[in-house]
């Protein structure tokens, strides 16, 4: 890529994430804001944006999951028949 | 929990793609499946900007400050479109300057419609309206496209051509509520415009015969489209007074609608460049592209 | 208020946002091309509010617009040129929006309050006006083709203030003086851009609907 990209985040209410929305060619931060301004705020459509360089980004897509980490996830957890037993023995089974 | 794999060999891929999957940027995918990503996509941004210039002419004349705010916001929008367009085409590994310089040197398509001429006001109106509408149906298609760049602009693609057609609309109920002459700019426009509205979907391709459908670039059948269309928008136009000219226009009572075939040689004949005004704009935007290098040259300069 | 005044403020956002819209789809990038248009739409936006002002509760801002004579229309001769050659055009926005600041700096304080309301909306969309001419000319002052055009220009620029106020224009843009091209006569490049851009209007009777 021979011309200088810039991520375009936005931010479409106060309070919420800052979501990828696109990407414009500009030389430096202040034609990428002036661009991104208009495409991706001439409706009012964002509240926020930050435009960061593309090489400032790195790419993150790959995990290990060779080994059993359940332990740490909820789907790891099944409590179903040791709350029955334990509601049993203290008299307090509920409704349902 | 094991990450969903891209497969690294074709059949799989085109299962994957086929059962749902999606692609990005960085993923493996087969040579082919790239070339018709670039092809289609570049199509489209081609298009966006093409179909700019039989609209601008009439921002100019526009009879009103609403009309002239509406309808250059709508021109800025197909604008808009394009760069993101080209945006996904360059990311693919085709620089938007080779895609202008092929659109220019006429060795890339664009959509039918816009290498037609512009001629009334009546047109502005019928385009905003119904050009539209049967673009943004293959547009809401795209937005299960398999490559998920692409799909995700398709979202604020769509977002932005929902007032396009409202607009549209405005215009022609302006129009057909005002004076006779006004009526007549609007059905003479129609007359004109639906040759090209009926080609504008292509010829029905049975879908495991097209390509672009089998990579789930398109995840619907050119024919599916135009029934959309028709549904859609001639009880719309019916209901204006407005008469459309085929005699033959009906919808069965299964829900199929019946139409004169259209003209599939003219179509093939516009969209290799010999539209009315294929030539006009494309030696329009060459000659900008040329005047303005200078431009680029200053702005995109290390 | 004086009406001549705000009238011509009104007729060079009209005109400037109708040359500056001749830009879309052609401008010589795509992300510039998006930004432009919203510049030219914010010119018409303020030339309606004003007319709207001028014309009252129960007048039409586009009778103002569109159904004077070119003659009648107060714009300065700097608006009025077509420039669709990009180092013009930027020069010209440059040109126009420090010229345009000196005058809504006036109005802002003007004794009636609906225009110095006016003037202060305007001026705070005109900022991001002022952002986009600087970045340009920044990018371009080394630029022969830039220089010759704001060089070209300058006569018509101080012709869009009045004399009291160029002053602070020939400090700002750093150009001697010059004799400046009046507001008053037009340029034979009015008439024909009014011809097209009421054509349509023209071609029903007054009062049609659009």
């Amino acid at each position: 890529m021979s011309h200088p990209v810039w991520e375009v985040f936005r931010q479409e209410r106060r309070g919420q994430p800052f979501e990828h929305a696109g990407s414009v060619v500009a030389p430096d931060a202040d034609f990428a804001e002036a661009w991104a301004r208009e495409q991706y705020g001439r409706r009012g459509e964002s509240v926020a944006l930050w435009l960061v360089p593309r090489d400032a980004i790195r790419d993150v897509e790959d995990w290990a999951d060779e080994f059993d980490l359940k332990y740490r996830r909820v789907d790891g957890y099944s409590i179903k028949a040791r709350l029955k037993e334990a509601r049993e023995r203290a008299g307090t089974v509920g409704p349902g | 929990m094991a990450a969903v794999e891209i497969p690294q060999e074709e059949q799989a891929f085109l299962e994957y793609v086929q059962g749902g999957g999606q692609v990005e940027t960085t993923d493996w995918m087969p040579d082919d499946y790239r070339a018709k990503l670039i092809k289609f996509i570049e199509m489209h941004g081609n298009s966006e900007l093409m179909g700019v210039l039989p609209e601008r002419e009439w921002i100019l004349r526009a009879p009103t400050l609403q009309r002239k705010l509406a309808l250059t916001a709508k021109v800025q929008d197909e604008v808009g479109h394009a760069q993101l367009i080209y945006r996904v085409v360059e990311d693919l590994g085709k620089p938007r300057e080779q895609c202008l310089a092929d659109l220019v040197d006429g060795k890339a398509k664009f959509h039918n419609v816009f290498h037609y001429p512009t001629k009334t006001w009546g047109d502005v109106g019928v385009i905003a309206w119904l050009v539209d509408a049967a673009a943004i149906i293959s547009q809401k298609a795209l937005l299960k496209c398999s490559y998920a760049p692409y799909a995700r602009i398709m979202k604020k693609i769509c977002w932005e051509e929902s007032f396009h057609i409202l607009h549209g609309r405005d215009v022609i109920l302006a129009m057909v509520t005002g004076t006779p002459e006004q009526f007549e700019l609007v059905q003479e426009a129609l007359d004109r415009w639906w040759g090209p509205l009926m080609q504008f979907h292509g010829n029905p391709i049975p879908s495991d015969e097209d390509p672009m459908y089998l990579w789930r670039i398109k995840s619907q059948g050119n024919e599916e489209a135009r029934q959309q269309f028709l549904d859609g928008y001639v009880p719309q136009i019916w209901e204006l007074g407005l008469t459309v000219p085929d005699p033959k226009l009906r919808k069965r009572d299964d829900g199929v609608w019946e139409y004169t075939e259209p003209d599939w040689a003219e179509l093939k004949h516009v969209v290799t460049g010999h539209g009315p005004k294929t030539q006009e704009r494309l030696a329009l935007r060459r000659g900008f592209l040329e005047q303005e290098q200078w431009v680029r040259d200053a702005v995109l300069a290390a | 208020m004086n009406e001549q005044a705000l009238l011509g403020l009104a007729d060079d956002e009209l005109v400037l946002g109708w040359r500056d819209s001749e830009w879309t789809g052609i401008a010589p990038l795509l992300e510039e091309d998006v930004a432009f248009s919203s510049i030219a739409q914010n010119e018409i936006g303020h030339a309606r509010a004003v007319y709207e002002l001028l014309a009252g509760p129960d007048g039409d801002a586009d009778v103002l617009a569109f159904d004077r004579r070119p003659e009648e229309y107060r714009c300065a001769p700097l608006v009025e040129l077509h420039l669709l050659e990009w180092a013009h055009t930027i020069a010209r926005r440059w040109l126009y929006e420090v010229a345009d600041e000196i005058r809504i700096t006036a109005l802002k304080q003007d004794s009636d309050t609906a225009v110095a309301g006016l003037a202060a909306k305007i001026d705070r969309e005109e900022a991001y006006h002022r952002m986009h001419a600087e970045m340009w000319h920044d990018r371009l002052r080394d630029e022969p083709r830039f220089q010759a055009a704001v060089a070209e220009l300058w006569p018509h620029a101080l012709g869009v203030l009045p004399a009291e106020l160029r002053g602070e224009l020939v400090s700002r843009v750093g150009l001697g003086e010059v004799e400046a091209t009046e507001r008053g006569t037009h340029t034979d490049e009015l008439a024909p851009m009014w011809e097209e851009m009421t054509m349509v209007r023209r071609s029903a009777p007054a009062g049609a609907q659009w």
